[in-house]
């Protein structure tokens, strides 16, 4: 399979989208995202742990047998998730104390393990490690996106506390959309998660279907 | 090695066809005992890191409910353990400015709407309030998550009283003919806190002598 990193990025961040696209870790994207820095959070956390595990699954390809490949896979992914949620615990606490929540739930995902499969295993280390980055990129995209629009309807903010995830910095982002006490609380809670999720992923098909239109010879969007 | 094996048959014409079993076997083992390695060496890294700042946690919580001008002694190493009332042990942070006891703190707990919440409580010697801190909760965001330092500032406002002022029956939500504000939206969770705090004040009264031994 020849690098084309080109496709990998846009597969990763659009067409292929973990969320939005291929459906995948969904519990992860409607439990963490009351706000879009949640999502952010959440996000990122993946990111880190899917990268790094495509690279070692790529690495270790022609050791895994096709019998014991699964076991293998979610070892990998739960020794990372580990790792980094020890690492994180004692050199970056501060955010540890944000994301701490967030990291062991990455094991429960089921994009490493859709991505393992259908691109690390077969592809150099190199290629794997851009195809899981821009993977969790993706998700962290759609996250951001959910979390987002249920921020804003939910709570009137927008990456509210954000600071406290990217630093005293950041505080610029932290915005007050709708007046305090206006939002609609149940965008917040669960069945916002599945509303705000379903017309997200309508909306992508749209635009995705337009530009089909637009060049028919083209197949259109990666998997239903 | 005549271990039978129940794969689908187009995947064993692939490899070669003797001790299969024991190859994925090994591999497998090999796998585990390699990333068991891996985590044990980042285990063995981090741990006294990750201990040095679970220290830190409980000292910041601390340093919030029991003020620096209390004491001279480090709380968070000066522990009791105790049975609260409900026949939980729990750990006595004590404050003292030469030797004597100033203040002490304590974990409390009360049921909100989302399960339990846990708070740390801070009394100055005579009974009253030095704060109250939410430790652990799993209220609704936006509505009972109020009692959040950072999220309102209704937490602050038992600072100063005790069950003289206002009275024991008093220490309740206006709802239930008591003196503190509920939340438009959210009673349970305020009501909890309070239950809380009112369980962590009996306890102070009825253990007071032993929380206020100098030895």
């Amino acid at each position: 399979m020849a690098a084309d990193y080109k496709t990998i990025v846009k597969d990763g961040l659009w067409d292929n989208n973990g969320v939005f696209s291929m459906m995948l870790g969904l519990c992860p994207a409607m439990a963490m995202t009351t706000s879009a820095t949640n999502g952010l959070g959440m996000g990122l956390a993946t990111t880190a742990v899917v990268a790094a595990s495509c690279f070692l699954v790529s690495l270790f390809r022609n050791l895994i047998t096709r019998e014991v490949r699964i076991p293998v896979f979610i070892l990998i992914s739960a020794a990372m998730v580990t790792i980094v949620d020890l690492a994180m615990n004692a050199w970056m606490h501060d955010l540890y104390k944000v994301l701490g929540l967030f990291i062991p739930l990455i094991v429960v995902n089921c994009l490493p393990m859709a991505r393992f499969e259908a691109f690390a295993s077969k592809s150099p280390p190199l290629p794997a490690l851009v195809d899981g980055l821009f993977m969790g990129l993706g998700f962290t995209l759609a996250l951001v996106a959910i979390g987002a629009v249920r921020e804003v309807i939910g709570s009137g903010t927008l990456f509210a506390d954000a600071s406290l995830l990217l630093g005293p910095a950041f505080k610029v982002i932290e915005l007050r959309i709708l007046p305090a006490d206006t939002g609609v609380l149940m965008m917040i809670l669960p069945p916002g998660a599945f509303l705000t999720t379903g017309l997200l992923v309508v909306a992508k098909r749209m635009i995705d279907a337009r530009a089909a239109q637009a060049r028919p010879a083209d197949t259109a969007c990666g998997l239903a | 090695m005549n271990i039978p094996h129940t794969l689908p048959a187009e995947s064993v014409a692939t490899v070669t066809p003797t001790p299969r079993t024991l190859v994925h076997g090994v591999i497998l083992g090999a796998f585990c005992l390699g990333f068991g390695l891996l985590l044990a060496i980042t285990d063995r890294l981090t741990v006294g890191d990750i201990a040095a700042r679970a220290v830190d946690d409980r000292q910041n919580t601390l340093a919030q409910v029991i003020p620096a001008s209390l004491h001279d002694n480090h709380p968070v190493a000066d522990t009791l353990l105790m049975k609260n009332l409900r026949d939980k042990e729990i750990t006595v942070y004590r404050a003292r400015k030469n030797g004597l006891v100033t203040g002490v703190a304590y974990e409390i707990s009360g049921p909100g709407y989302a399960g339990e919440i846990r708070l740390m409580l801070g009394l100055s010697a005579d009974g009253k309030v030095l704060g109250v801190r939410v430790l652990a909760h799993k209220e609704t965001p936006g509505l009972g998550d109020k009692i959040e330092e950072k999220k309102g500032d209704w937490i602050l406002r038992f600072s100063g009283l005790s069950f003289i002022d206002p009275p024991p029956e008093r220490w309740k939500v206006k709802k239930d003919g008591g003196e503190f504000d509920q939340f438009a939206g959210a009673t349970i969770t305020p009501r909890g806190v309070l239950a809380a705090i009112r369980d962590g004040l009996e306890f102070f009264a009825a253990n007071k002598t032993r929380l206020l031994e100098v030895n």
